[in-house]
């Protein structure tokens, strides 16, 4: 950092003065961006649910969704049968320790969060970014009510699916910085 | 040059560990061997006679023609048939670079096809002025460049199954790569957009299909991450990232996030798809540990190796990669004999931390069965654990990060296969 300031400050000052005094310290070839140009982009869901839009969905509508966009490569039941192409996404429960785990979204994932903030992204693998928030809410409850966590009329939106129990969480623990597996 | 005696021009060589593994000096000094200090354990020279007989040296047809015109970008000779698949065939390489063409190539989505001149690199979130970056733009930033690996955490796993599995260095361990990789320092940039001191960590996105995204600790951004435009001196290849890909050093593959499009900077970490379902390692009593990101120190004997027969007993130069995301490699140690006596290894210069490091040591085979290890240490003295220290501690479903020691068995037809000891 230091050098490339130091390179970059002494270059401006050979050329001789043109530049502002407050851009001697990079090349500063960003193009400054408001909030309105980025909107599209700006995609990322905390798990606190920051970032969630607007808009809601049930398992009871995400079910024939679910059927038409999903279950060609995650199965029916999302249950990870031999035959289907996509990660399990429903059961496993009580699997982990065994010689087996079956690791699912009810099973396995810590955050419910994270399967809108993927299924909008990435989801259905071979048509990503063609979901609308309503479906996507919408097959994130279905998902859930899969996996016996939701009932089938409860409205997932921004406010609801934050508080949605992973049974999971508690398992997961940060190594990141100092712990040595 | 009168003495040019090597140790191959000497009588007898020293065995230093078991099962003839033999003193790394013989490869790194040149007439300086072996001389008065040999001990019970030397062998009589291994100047075999190779072949004696005769082969009548005549003019091939090639010397006899004009050469054909170069390409105008070369691809390998005929005669080589190495593939990914998408891994990298460690076992057909040599020194620490993987050729471009050849590096392993783990993707979310499939591989985009980008056009640069459309590209944009936005840095936003917990910062003072979001900045969108054209390919264009960040060319014209100050540059440097680095050698460094890249190993995907799901490397090597098959050493958690319970059996050992039929494989080659490939197919077991050739999630692997180092290359020199040339860019942007991503400090530079995020000085320029004004970091808000509220913000600890970052998101980092790819343009992909996946729009696969992780989340970083601004320390480890602020350290030594760059964004990488080149790789091995020339553009990034579309399968690793074209046109510009993010670098944090030492991190597991997945966090080196291809196709960079976008950078959030945020308070904590994103909880996305792949660091909590993916990348996180499940422990024999449920237990889950999350961002690990640091590959530990490791190593592989990628010569001889599974599908490499050997050609009868003699010499043979046992050579392979040992690697750190922690620092730098400081020793490697080899064994013959499935680890109850390890040699010195000698490392190939240049040694770079959280770059592969290659090792060699020459070895004499006696035609007998031999188990061949290695075992690395780093400059933190981190030491390369056995895979039944690695199991005992995280059980056979952790999946990630298995930087256990690897055996090849060499039988006496000279077959070479994956055991466990």
């Amino acid at each position: 950092m230091s050098t490339y300031k130091w390179i970059i400050a002494s270059a401006f000052a050979v050329v001789g003065g043109t530049c502002a005094a407050a851009n001697v310290d990079g090349p500063h070839l960003g193009r400054v961006v408001t909030q309105a140009d980025i909107a599209a982009w700006d995609i990322s869901i905390a798990p606190d649910g920051t970032g969630l839009p607007a808009g809601a969905g049930t398992a009871k509508q995400g079910e024939p969704l679910y059927v038409a966009r999903c279950a060609a490569c995650h199965g029916i039941k999302g249950d990870g049968q031999v035959g289907q192409t996509a990660p399990p996404l429903a059961g496993g429960f009580g699997t982990l320790t065994g010689d087996k785990p079956l690791k699912t979204v009810g099973s396995y994932w810590p955050y419910a969060t994270t399967l809108f903030d993927y299924v909008r992204r990435a989801m259905p693998a071979i048509q990503p970014e063609s979901l609308t928030n309503d479906e996507v809410y919408a097959l994130a409850a279905y998902v859930l009510y899969l996996n016996h966590l939701v009932g089938d009329s409860d409205v997932m939106n921004a406010k609801t699916l934050p508080k949605v129990k992973m049974p999971n969480r508690a398992k997961f623990f940060v190594v990141y910085p100092n712990k040595r597996l | 040059m009168t003495k040019r005696s090597t140790f191959l021009a000497t009588d007898h060589i020293d065995v230093v560990a078991g099962n003839g593994l033999m003193s790394r000096r013989h490869l790194i000094t040149r007439g300086a061997a072996v001389t008065s200090a040999l001990g019970a354990g030397s062998l009589m020279a291994l100047r075999s006679s190779a072949s004696a007989g005769s082969e009548v040296l005549t003019i091939p047809e090639w010397m006899k023609v004009p050469g054909r015109d170069f390409e105008p970008y070369g691809t390998p000779s005929r005669f080589e048939k190495l593939t990914r698949n998408p891994r990298t065939p460690l076992q057909f390489l040599d020194g620490m670079i993987t050729p471009s063409g050849l590096h392993f190539v783990i993707t979310h989505n499939g591989v985009p096809d980008i056009d640069p001149d459309q590209h944009r690199f936005l840095i936003h979130g917990l910062v003072k002025r979001p900045l969108v970056f054209t390919l264009e733009a960040l060319e014209r930033y100050p540059r440097s460049s680095r050698i460094v690996f890249l190993e995907c955490a799901g490397n090597s796993r098959a050493l958690y199954s319970e059996q050992p599995v039929k494989g080659d260095a490939q197919s077991i361990h050739g999630l692997l790569s180092c290359a020199e990789w040339t860019g942007v320092s991503l400090a530079l940039l995020l000085d320029e957009a004004g970091i808000d001191p509220r913000a600890k960590w970052l998101l980092a996105e790819g343009a992909d299909a996946a729009a696969m995204s992780r989340s970083i600790p601004l320390a480890k951004a602020l350290d030594d991450a760059f964004i990488a435009l080149y790789q091995n001196g020339e553009p990034l290849r579309p399968a690793n990232g074209y046109p510009m890909r993010l670098m944090v050093p030492g991190y597991h593959g997945n966090m080196n996030v291809k196709w960079l499009r976008r950078i959030e900077l945020t308070e904590g970490p994103m909880m996305t798809k792949d660091e909590t379902s993916h990348y996180s390692m499940l422990l024999k009593d449920g237990r889950v540990a999350q961002f690990k990101f640091p590959i530990d120190g490791k190593s592989v004997i990628t010569r001889p190796s599974p599908g490499l027969t050997m050609n009868g007993p003699g010499f043979y130069e046992i050579s392979g990669l040992a690697w750190s995301g922690n620092g730098k490699v400081v020793k490697v140690e080899v064994s013959a004999d499935g680890g109850h006596s390890w040699a010195d290894a000698a490392l190939s210069e240049p040694v770079l931390s959280k770059a592969l490091t290659r090792f060699r040591l020459p070895w004499h085979w006696n035609g007998g069965p031999a188990v061949l290890q290695s075992r690395a240490t780093d400059d933190t003295g981190y030491v390369q654990p056995t895979r039944e220290q690695l199991i005992a501690k995280r059980g056979n479903n952790a999946f990630y990060f298995n930087n256990a020691i690897s055996s090849w068995a060499v039988a006496a037809s000279g077959q070479v296969s994956n055991v466990y000891v």
